[in-house]
């Protein structure tokens, strides 16, 4: 295994477009050393990018942020402002794994992973965050939605690696929320996740997206769970539409985790109770 | 196979090691540098043995390489102590009964020792949770908990 | 044995909680575990292990494994001891797989090289070609005519004629008319029950180092609850003599059970022997969960009747176990235990046990006794609900006593099931209010403790200290508690006496640290051994003053003339004694070898607040209370800490832990992700009210405390759920997809 840890994203990119064989960036390597140690993936050429400067910067950006991406869960629950306007963000990150793995985890390296059940990823998908991708053309700015392909795989090309994460400006009257079912209270992967973030007009959801982790093979933007409640006041109606929407939504499997009937009905409720912290957080009274 | 060349501090002291890249800093801690305190119990993050503090982080060892820890400041349990003078904590665990079969305890108090240097005053259910990344098979929790809350109290006294 | 008069009350150390000798070591990183060992020039060992649940071995290629880099041995079944016969044969068998691999996890191949990773990347060019064979992992599915048959002639001479070959033993007991009883009953209920394998969970994986030269003389370094256990096992399997094999007990990182067996240790000697040098082989926590021993999965039958005053008239109970691919499951003690708190004219009990394309099980704490309880303890409640009766009345009214024919046979002396249901009435936990949702559960359990063989032996120092070497590994605290009483006996402080676990070339034959024996049975060959040196002493004492042995007794530490008619002395000390026993007669060691047969059967009554998310099925348990009977409570911390961690273990199994295989007969979850023990933010504190009611078979009245406490609670927890949920839940674990089903199909009928 060769271990490069290069400068600057551009070589990174450069370093993995040349390599051959089964190539991995190392951020906080939570995943990658689990399957290095399992046997499961042994890369042939790992990229440490933790020396590349401003990797671990929370800074303003646009009146939102940009997460660097080896910024650790336990930053960003540190962070004095980070989570007072994304606390759905900031909470889904901080429910992975223990102590121990928020010293090290990252936002990045949840998305990159590419599992459904990651608890970032439907967070920052209600948010409406994007990442920068950076490869041998240069750099883009796309929608996180666009990143997870698949369990264990993304739409990434080889040679291309994401730098940063950017949230958008919070703005007024805006709530976020991210709640996922486990059995346990700590240290289990999401049996179901849910992210909600909403704004509203007076007590009126006006704006609203909804997301679905672990019932499909990719994690997903629930659109007519947003419809559900967008124009309503979070009343039981919209409650009960919410949580159709999102059960309607499910294509899970049954596995070691849960059944396809507990997911699909539990997708629902936790719809709805993120969606009543969301609308908490945005000012709105329940 | 190349070998890394890797400079880091270790409890105070700067040591040099060779390590092959897949190995990971408990590899190193505990098969180059013989400090066997940290355990592998599971070598996936889920049970907390092999935790030790990298730059004042509380993180488990067996999910960093060896390479990584190029420049940084290591803490692991053979650190806690004051030459022959235990830390409070370690007092207290002994005290309490607050191990059993004694495995999972260099883990649990380097992660506790991390906790209160963060949060003196932590309530049961914050020690709960940050310490849940940390498996105890004997005790069922319940005297670690005791003589973590009880330290913090004696350290808050103290100080 | 009836308990010393003098020794039961008036204690100056024993009952005190004095701190671990061992403390330091464990807090500080010193304290050396099973893969802490190292020696000069040894090499590193990994396993190769079968993919398949079922397979014949049709191949093993490890030429391109030898010629990588490094490697300086490979071992397969040739390499083992052959003709072995009876439990020999079938350790090796699991320990290395002969013609046919039995299970996902099951080694076939294992080899040694100069580093850790070597050996890894050595163990994946070995090439195993298999025949893939039909498989079976649930116990029903086992004992059903088109049952896969794991290995034909397996069963022995108890099973009837008909039963598939998969019924490897049968087990009937009890006494009375169970019919007579049921229809004397106002009510009966009879319920199926089911429960999943789950593991001991120790966070430390098996690891050894062992060397074995030419000559047939070895060293092995493991952790283990039984190191003479380990090293006959050994002999056996690698061929050689057992006296020429020492083994030296490391410190134990967990074991509930799962460390009284051999799995890696002949493995490390085959490979050391080949490589002719010392030998690590450490598991990884994947290979712990696929290959060691997990408990036995069960499918039970209960009937119990009752009248309406809440006596029992009858109970029957049919319990199928299922231990893996080799005979073993632990089903008489299921059927024995299932209803041993309560005395019955009417009982009746039959066990199978069956084998199953899974790992060789392997004992956790009381083994086979909390899935029993689990079954009989919730049709006990549903009767209590059903007939409006109090749950601890039915069972005070019912409960086994001195003098009761227990149900699997002997009549009990004395125990302490009433005083624990006393102690568990009177405690403010059972009338505090419950919140909305949650519901309370009770439940009693019961282990039959044992002795087995012991010896300790106990030397002096010139100095007056004293040095007592056992051979039991100390899993819970124990040297703490064999200082304890040797002090008292001795009459000097505790903080003068090392206990150590002693290697199997300094002691006899010691059973393994299992039933719960360490405490009752090193501490009854302690007393034994330091009783043994006073008398030494006092031999001593009365040289020295020339008057008869007899005429000196030993009191606060030193010897004293027995009485005015022995003459005047000043009291010798034992230090003073000591500092002079080169001259006096040569060193003064006490000993005691025997195999103690009053390991006092034992008795717990546990009380459990659940709470149960009616949307989402999840549980949270929120107060919990062990009451036990402890005999006499040597060190109560260490006391209170088996309670606890045996209720928390209970609380793991009865939630969320299990085996969980898939249609491919592989496990699905090896690892601590997904095989879900309880975490520290899982739990409530857990109260302990230790009850002390003497064993007449131990002179301090010790019980073994280890098994029991993880006898009530899967049914303690049960009977909360359900009351707190609505519905029976009769599988275990009650996962939240389970406890939701359950919900859903009460909802539609």
């Amino acid at each position: 295994m060769e271990y490069h840890t290069p400068g600057s994203f551009k070589d990174a990119a450069t370093i993995a477009a040349k390599a051959e064989g089964v190539t991995r960036f190392l951020a906080g390597g939570t995943d990658v050393l689990v399957q290095l140690r399992a046997d499961m993936v042994t890369p042939d050429v790992l990229i440490d990018i933790k020396q590349i400067a401003g990797v671990k910067d929370i800074a303003r950006e646009e009146g939102g942020w940009r997460i660097g991406a080896a910024v650790a869960g336990a930053e960003m629950t540190e962070h004095s402002e980070l989570g007072k306007e994304w606390p759905g963000v900031v909470e889904a990150m901080d429910l992975i794994g223990s102590t121990q793995i928020q010293g090290r985890a990252t936002l990045v390296g949840n998305l990159c992973n590419g599992s459904p059940a990651a608890d970032s990823v439907p967070a920052l998908m209600a948010a409406g965050a994007s990442v920068s991708v950076v490869g041998a053309s240069g750099t883009r700015k796309i929608p996180v939605e666009e990143i997870p392909a698949g369990p264990g795989k993304t739409n990434l090309a080889k040679g291309e690696v994401i730098s940063a994460v950017h949230l958008p400006a919070r703005g007024d009257n805006a709530g976020d929320a991210y709640l996922r079912f486990i059995p346990r209270t700590e240290m289990d992967i999401a049996v179901v996740g849910c992210g909600v973030s909403l704004r509203l007009d007076g007590p009126a959801v006006a704006e609203a997206r909804v997301s679905l982790g672990a019932v499909a093979p990719r994690v997903l933007l629930v659109e007519d769970a947003a419809k559900a409640i967008i124009g309503s006041s979070l009343d039981d109606a919209a409650l009960e539409a919410l949580a159709a929407a999102a059960s309607a939504a499910c294509n899970p499997i049954d596995d070691k985790r849960g059944t396809i009937e507990f997911r699909t009905h539990v997708a629902g409720v936790l719809a709805q109770r993120a969606a009543k912290i969301a609308y908490e957080r945005a000012g709105g009274a329940k | 196979m190349s070998m890394i060349h890797v400079t880091t501090t270790v409890n105070g002291d700067e040591v040099e090691f060779l390590c092959d890249p897949r190995e990971t800093l408990l590899d190193v801690l505990r098969d180059r540098l013989a400090l066997t305190g940290a355990k592998e119990g599971c070598g996936t993050g889920d049970c907390g043995a092999c935790s030790v503090t990298v730059d004042d982080r509380l993180v488990c060892s067996c999910l960093m390489l060896g390479a990584e820890a190029e420049g940084k400041s290591i803490g692991t349990i053979e650190g806690m102590a004051n030459g022959e003078e235990l830390h409070p904590l370690q007092e207290k665990f002994i005290e309490y009964a607050a191990l059993q079969c004694g495995v999972c305890t260099p883990g649990v108090l380097v992660a506790t020792e991390a906790l209160l240097k963060k949060n003196p005053d932590p309530t049961e259910t914050e020690v709960r949770y940050w310490l849940a990344g940390n498996l105890c098979r004997c005790t069922g929790y319940d005297k670690i908990i005791r003589a973590v809350l009880d330290t913090a109290a004696d350290l808050r006294k103290a100080s | 044995m009836a308990p010393d008069g003098n020794m039961t009350n008036g204690f100056k150390v024993v009952g005190t909680r004095p701190k671990r000798p061992d403390g330091v070591d464990k807090v500080t990183g010193r304290a050396k575990f099973g893969a802490d060992a190292a020696a000069p020039g040894m090499l590193h060992a990994s396993i190769v292990r079968s993919p398949h649940a079922h397979a014949k071995i049709l191949k093993i290629d490890t030429s391109k494994a030898e010629a990588l880099k490094g490697v300086k041995a490979v071992v397969t079944r040739a390499d083992f001891a052959e003709g072995l016969t009876g439990e020999n044969w079938n350790i090796l068998e699991n320990v290395m797989a002969g013609d046919t691999a039995l299970y996902d996890g099951h080694a076939v191949a294992a080899v040694a090289a100069t580093t850790a990773l070597a050996a890894r990347d050595a163990a994946k060019l070995i090439e195993v070609e298999y025949e893939p064979l039909p498989h079976v992992t649930d116990v029903d599915k086992a004992m059903a005519a088109d049952a896969p048959v794991i290995r034909a002639g397996a069963a022995d001479k108890s099973v009837p004629e008909g039963m598939h070959p998969n019924v490897v033993r049968y087990h009937e007991s009890g006494h009375g008319d169970v019919d007579k009883g049921f229809a004397e009953a106002d009510l009966v209920i009879e319920e199926s029950f089911k429960t999943e394998a789950t593991h001991q969970g120790y966070i430390e994986p098996h690891a050894c180092l062992a060397q074995l030269g030419p000559d047939g003389k070895g060293e092995v370094w493991c952790c283990t609850q039984g190191h003479f256990n380990v090293q006959k096992v050994c002999a056996a399997l690698v061929g050689t003599e057992t006296s020429q094999l020492r083994v030296t007990p490391s410190e134990i990182g967990g074991g509930f059970g799962g460390k009284t067996v051999v799995f890696i240790e002949p493995v490390a000697l085959a490979l050391s022997r080949k490589a002719n040098r010392p030998v690590k082989l450490v598991m990884s926590r994947s290979e712990v969960f696929r290959a060691t021993g997990p408990t036995a999965s069960t499918s039970m039958d209960i009937k119990i009747g009752m009248t309406r005053e809440g006596k029992i008239t009858a109970a029957q109970g049919v319990f199928r176990l299922q231990g893996g691919a080799f005979p073993g499951a632990p089903m008489e003690f299921t059927a024995m235990c299932a209803f041993a708190p309560y005395a019955l004219e009417n009982v009746h009990q039959i066990g199978y046990d069956v084998m199953s394309n899974r790992p060789k099980q392997a004992a956790y704490r009381a083994p086979g006794s909390p899935m029993a309880a689990f079954a009989v303890e919730s049709v006990i409640d549903e009767l209590c609900n059903k007939l409006d009766l109090d749950p601890i009345e039915v069972r005070l009214k019912n409960a086994s006593k001195e003098g009761t024919k227990a149900s699997y046979g002997p009549k009990f002396e004395r125990i302490g099931l009433v005083e624990t249901l006393e102690a568990a009435r009177a405690h403010p936990h059972l009338t505090a209010p419950l919140a909305e949702g949650q519901g309370r559960g009770i439940s009693c359990g019961f282990w039959f403790n044992h002795g087995g063989e012991t010896a300790v032996s106990l030397a002096l120092s010139e100095d007056g200290t004293v040095a007592i070497s056992v051979g039991t590994p100390d899993i819970g605290g124990s040297r703490a508690s064999m200082g304890q009483m040797a002090a008292e006996e001795l009459g000097i402080p505790y903080e003068n006496i090392r206990t150590t676990v002693a290697d199997t070339a300094t002691l006899g034959y010691n059973e393994i640290s299992h039933g719960s024996r360490v405490t009752y049975a090193s501490g009854l060959a302690t007393i034994k051994a330091a009783r043994d040196a006073v008398k030494k002493l006092c031999a001593r004492a009365a040289a020295k003053w020339g008057i008869d042995e007899e005429a000196v007794v030993w009191e606060d530490g030193c010897a004293k003339p027995s009485g005015p008619n022995a003459g005047e002395f000043e009291p010798l000390p034992l230090a003073k004694i000591a500092r002079s026993m080169g001259r006096t007669g040569g060193p003064i060691v006490g000993h005691y070898e025997a195999t103690p047969e009053g390991a006092g059967v034992s008795f717990a009554t546990h009380i459990v607040d659940a709470e149960v998310d009616k949307e989402t099925g999840q549980t949270k348990v929120v107060r919990y209370t062990v009451v036990q009977d402890a005999g006499k409570a040597i060190h109560p911390t260490y006391v209170e800490g088996q309670f606890q961690g045996g209720a928390a273990q209970g609380i793991g199994w009865a939630l969320n832990e299990e085996y969980i295989y898939g249609e491919d007969g592989r496990l699905q979850n090896s690892g601590f992700l997904d095989y879900r023990i309880p975490v520290a933010s899982d739990l409530p504190m857990i109260d302990t009210v230790i009850v002390e009611v003497p064993n007449p078979g131990h002179p301090y009245g010790v019980r073994g405390v280890g098994e029991t406490s993880i006898c009530p609670p899967l049914a303690a927890i049960a009977n909360a759920v359900s009351n707190a949920a609505g519905v029976r839940l009769t599988e275990l674990p009650m996962s939240p997809p389970r406890i939701l089903k359950a919900l859903n199909d009460q909802a539609n009928g």
